[in-house]
């Protein structure tokens, strides 16, 4: 295995702005890691090697003639597939767009651009993002690189491999519910959903549009840090982007590298996190965490958020409201799939079986669902009471933060489980996200972080990190901290702990 | 306008049947198979018993929210930036004609 592939991105960024390393040859190395790994993984669902080495041409060439270029310029991003490239397809992992291409950038993917980041490949993902293990993807699921028999998580499962596989030292992701954070956790990565608005949604494909926002995955915190300052700021395409002088997110993450950081620091545990189907190994986990974090002087504070409860049932209110309303979009006339009735049809019958092909079975059932949420006589007893629970919600953190200054939770009650074992059962994923939909009904940001294995699996268990709005940076100070004290404990970082082919060059990489 | 309400052809009680699938599939533009229909009559209607409880504590007095982070008269300069060409906007269509979007026929034989 190529030894490029095992380093951060913060150590490749730096060995391509001192011309030791090339960004064709570091662009070369994950394209290989690709070919040689995702037959097993599945984590893209696309990529166009001639157009990623005529990127990272263009980044040598800039760089040779002497151009400024960002930090991150020749480092290799994987994109999450909800996002549009004009360099790459765009599906969203639905059959409906399969082979779209957009006339334009998501402004995330701009601005990574722009700072030199060179798209390596779309990432799978559960189809428009519903889903919390990649298994609705119409194109396939992902498997989980500690182990191929189990999911990675969802949506973003394919960013999250595609990381934590080596398979790139960056991706982008969306979180709706979780979809970065639960797959950062299932599969021992980081990754970090923003304050609402931080980042544009200018070019993601619509889930949910109060809830959706664009964020960071890495195998390290600094990592996701650096390409959160690559992403962020305000967007006149998105009249919810907001408009906010954001600190640098790789200087908190940096100065919160000394763990004598967490000193003082007011850690809340909220006690309608630790849910009732807490994993053992995951818990015994956390609260290792914890320890560790108070013997660093951080005060760990139980805080009461009795609204939580409501929030599961909350989101897939409004969720499913606001989803049928985007993919209403999916019409068969301007873009995407048109399937047409034997008989030729009206354009009524062509849309209603060009959505009944095009669609996958949890497209169909939260359509069905957000149809009736928001049909006359059931609106002020679902979608208005589920804004309403909004509201308590938010005030609960409100209530939390006035006495803590980030609180923890574990990311997910359990670690990966096996691809198909959930199946027949739609709420018992629903309830599985009950740890990362508080904070995308409040806007809140979040960060997920790897602190070890269960157990009793031996899988990765995430700790997630929330803030109040517009204090990012908090989470990945403590963020920063906690990963350096897992770090100590276990003689070397978490990513390079990862069983798979070539374990002993990822080991020595990694110590 | 009867037909935009779910509520059509639902029991009172707020029970999801069969007919209530089949008119929402209406409104949403989905052809179900009767397969599709049985299988989400029972998952609709053990979904929205779990979520029905938003009721619980959604009093009249709690305001509604609908946005995580309050904005309010966002406007941008009123000029043209950013449009699409028309061969842009027609590159994905599934089908077009003499610069426009071609679609199968609106109204049926019957009307």
């Amino acid at each position: 295995m190529n030894e490029l592939i095992t380093l951060t991105a913060a150590e490749l960024a730096a060995k391509l702005a001192a011309g030791e390393v090339s960004a064709v040859e570091a662009t070369r190395a994950h394209l290989d890691r690709i070919t040689e790994v995702d037959g097993q993984y599945g984590a893209f669902l696309a990529t166009d090697p001639a157009a990623s080495i005529a990127a990272a041409e263009r980044i040598d060439s800039r760089r040779a003639a002497g151009e400024s270029l960002g930090e991150l310029a020749g480092v290799p991003l994987a994109i999450k597939d909800v996002l549009v490239t004009t360099d790459m397809p765009a599906t969203s992992g639905s059959r409906m767009l399969e082979g779209y291409r957009s006339p334009f950038d998501a402004t995330a993917v701009a601005k990574a651009r722009a700072a030199g980041l060179v798209n390596i490949g779309k990432t799978n993902m559960d189809e428009f993002a519903m889903g919390s293990s990649t298994e609705n993807s119409a194109f396939g699921p992902t498997r989980n690189q500690w182990d191929p028999s189990r999911v990675p998580g969802g949506s973003g499962g394919g960013s999250a491999v595609a990381v934590g596989a080596f398979e790139a030292p960056l991706a982008l992701g969306s979180d709706t519910g979780g979809s970065i954070r639960q797959p950062a956790a299932l599969t021992g990565t980081v990754g970090a959903k923003p304050t609402y608005g931080g980042v544009s949604r200018y070019g993601a494909i619509a889930l949910a549009s109060s809830l959706d926002q664009i964020g960071p995955c890495a195998r390290t915190v600094l990592d996701t840090a650096l390409l959160h300052d690559v992403i962020a700021g305000h967007d006149h395409h998105d009249s919810t982007s907001l408009d906010f002088a954001w600190p640098s997110m790789a200087a908190a993450a940096r100065s919160g590298a000394d763990p004598s950081s967490l000193a003082g620091m007011r850690i809340g545990v909220v006690k309608e996190l630790m849910l009732d189907g807490l994993q053992a190994g995951v818990n015994e986990r956390f609260q290792e965490a914890l320890a560790l974090a108070e013997a660093q002087g951080a005060e760990i504070v139980e805080v009461d958020a009795p609204h939580f409860e409501y929030a599961v049932a909350a989101y897939y209110l409004i969720l499913p409201a606001e989803a049928s309303s985007n993919l209403a979009k999916y019409d068969s006339v301007r873009f995407g799939l048109r399937v047409a009735p034997a008989d030729g049809g009206t354009v009524e019958s062509v849309m209603s079986e060009t959505r009944a092909v095009g669609f996958g079975a949890e497209v169909k059932r939260r359509i069905i669902l957000g149809t009736y949420a928001l049909s006359a006589g059931y609106y002020d007893a679902y979608y208005g009471s589920a804004q309403k629970v909004r509201t308590l919600i938010q005030r609960d953190f409100a209530a939390a933060f006035d006495r803590v200054d980030v609180i923890a939770s574990p990311t997910a009650p359990t670690t990966a489980w096996h691809l198909g074992s959930h199946r027949g059962d739609p709420m018992q994923d629903y309830l599985n996200d009950a740890t990362t939909i508080p904070a995308n009904l409040a806007g809140i940001p979040g960060l997920s972080l790897p602190i070890g294995l269960a157990a009793e699996d031996g899988l990765p268990v995430g700790l997630q990190l929330m803030a109040p709005a517009f204090e990012d940076a908090r989470v990945y100070r403590a963020g920063a901290a906690l990963e350096a004290l897992i770090s100590d404990r276990d003689g070397g970082p978490f990513w390079a702990r990862v069983p798979s082919a070539d374990r002993t060059t990822i080991r020595e990489a990694g110590n | 306008m009867p037909e935009t309400t779910a509520a059509a052809g639902a029991p009172a009680n707020g029970e999801i049947t069969a007919e209530t699938v089949q008119h929402l599939a209406g409104l949403a533009r989905i052809a179900l198979t009767d397969a599709e229909v049985e299988s989400l009559t029972s998952e609709l209607g053990s979904i929205l018993t779990s979520i029905a409880k938003v009721g619980e504590v959604a009093t009249p007095e709690i305001p509604a929210t609908s946005h995580p982070i309050p904005l309010s008269n966002v406007t941008r300069e009123d000029v043209i930036a950013d449009v699409l060409t028309l061969d842009e906007a027609l590159t994905n269509a599934p089908d077009a004609a003499d610069g426009m979007f071609r679609v199968s026929s609106i109204l049926g034989e019957e009307q």
